[in-house]
């Protein structure tokens, strides 16, 4: 399911790099993700998911990389393989 | 229409103040204010303050209509992050018989909006806003970049409130920066310090505090957690009403987002990073009024040293 976290990524993450090039721990902002980018990711991953992320999560943190969004839909009972 | 925020007693009574002593003069929509005499003599006051404390970085000026091409609005993304802010401009377009109807409607207080088309203009929300494209129509920045000094312009926000410091229309005086990241954040340090000094010289309680714009929905409160995070938005707070300070100029760091919007690009062909600052003049005016009184030939002598 990380292909699935990296295909969202490459449609909604607007990142100027080939995310497959990128490892699961990198950081996407770096990589050049802006914070308007990281909104639409973040519908995406909900409407994708069928998921709602509560507000405590609604922070840049939360999906700075590939590991650290599978961790938060794990946390929201989605089982990503990391 | 837009949700009415109550005011506070606190807020209430000095809005009624403001009134009595015809320093606002209201109008029967809130947060739509006339100004008196003696209130624009002091928003006037601290706005040449604030021309004199940027004099010598010698800015370029540039004043621009209340009213900004519609297209940059969506261009810049705002109708994204403040949906709930904006406030576009609408003209009447049909025949005579409709303009008739329109009329009749109108006369009765009806609703008379299907006559109305969206034009090409919306109401100006910052009064950066027309800077940038300006700026980058003329091509790359020299080195160094440029400050530009956008004057005192009206900006809109549709946010009704019984709150005398929370207007629909007032007036923004901004300063912008646009150059090389390091030059731009460096710009916008100086500022918040010199903001706080400038506001502390006139009496007032002024503190610097990490801040968010009021982003919208959900989304917006990713924005918001994401600006603090990164600290883009700072304000300096000052009391008005109430035991609560209420913010009186902000600095803002947009990275690289104007520039990429626009193509605003430094000699080397690079992106241009953007910092705006504002003073919000007719809060400042309100705080000095709260703080000393609104009587202003009573105000302290440092004070009207500094002002007058």
């Amino acid at each position: 399911m990380t292909d699935e976290i990296r295909q969202l990524i490459k449609d909604f993450g607007r990142l100027p790099v080939d995310v497959d090039t990128l490892a699961s721990n990198a950081d996407l902002y770096q990589a050049g993700m802006s914070s308007h980018a990281s909104v639409n990711l973040m519908l995406a991953i909900e409407d994708h998911f069928d998921v709602e992320f509560p507000d405590r999560m609604l922070t840049r943190g939360v999906f700075e990389s590939v590991d650290a969004i599978a961790a938060a839909l794990a946390e929201l009972g989605i089982k990503v393989p990391v | 229409m837009a949700e009415f925020r109550a005011a506070t007693p606190d807020q209430s009574a000095f809005l009624a103040e403001l009134v009595g002593q015809r320093l606002l003069i209201a109008t029967s929509v809130p947060g739509l204010y006339g100004r008196g005499g003696e209130f624009e003599d002091v928003r006037l006051r601290v706005a040449a303050m604030v021309t004199a404390a940027a004099a010598a970085e010698a800015p370029e000026q540039m004043s621009f209509p209340p009213v900004l091409p519609r297209r940059d609005l969506e261009s810049v993304g705002y109708l994204k992050s403040f949906p709930h802010l904006a406030g576009s401009i609408f003209a009447f377009e049909g025949t005579e018989s409709e303009a008739a109807e329109q009329y009749q409607r109108a006369s009765r207080h009806e609703d008379w909006d299907e006559y109305q088309s969206m034009t090409d203009l919306v109401l100006t929300p910052a009064a950066c806003y027309p800077v940038y494209p300006a700026v980058a129509a003329r091509g790359r920045l020299p080195a160094g970049g440029i400050t530009v000094d956008a004057g005192s312009a009206y900006v809109f926000r549709r946010e009704p409130s019984g709150d005398p410091a929370r207007l629909q229309m007032f007036h923004q005086r901004e300063i912008v920066r646009i150059g090389e990241p390091a030059l731009v954040e460096a710009w916008r340090d100086v500022w918040r310090d010199r903001a706080v000094s400038l506001l502390s010289s006139l009496g007032l309680h002024a503190v610097l505090d990490l801040a968010s714009d009021p982003f919208f929905g959900r989304s917006g409160r990713m924005l918001a957690a994401s600006q603090r995070e990164q600290a883009l938005k700072f304000e300096v707070l000052a009391p008005i009403a109430g035991p609560e300070p209420t913010a009186v100029a902000s600095f803002n760091y947009h990275h690289d987002h104007f520039a990429s919007v626009y193509g605003i690009e430094l000699t080397d062909g690079t992106r241009a990073h953007t910092a705006c600052l504002g003073f919000g003049l007719e809060r400042i005016t309100l705080a000095l009024f709260a703080a000393h009184g609104l009587d202003p030939q009573a105000w302290p002598a440092e004070v009207r040293g500094e002002l007058w």
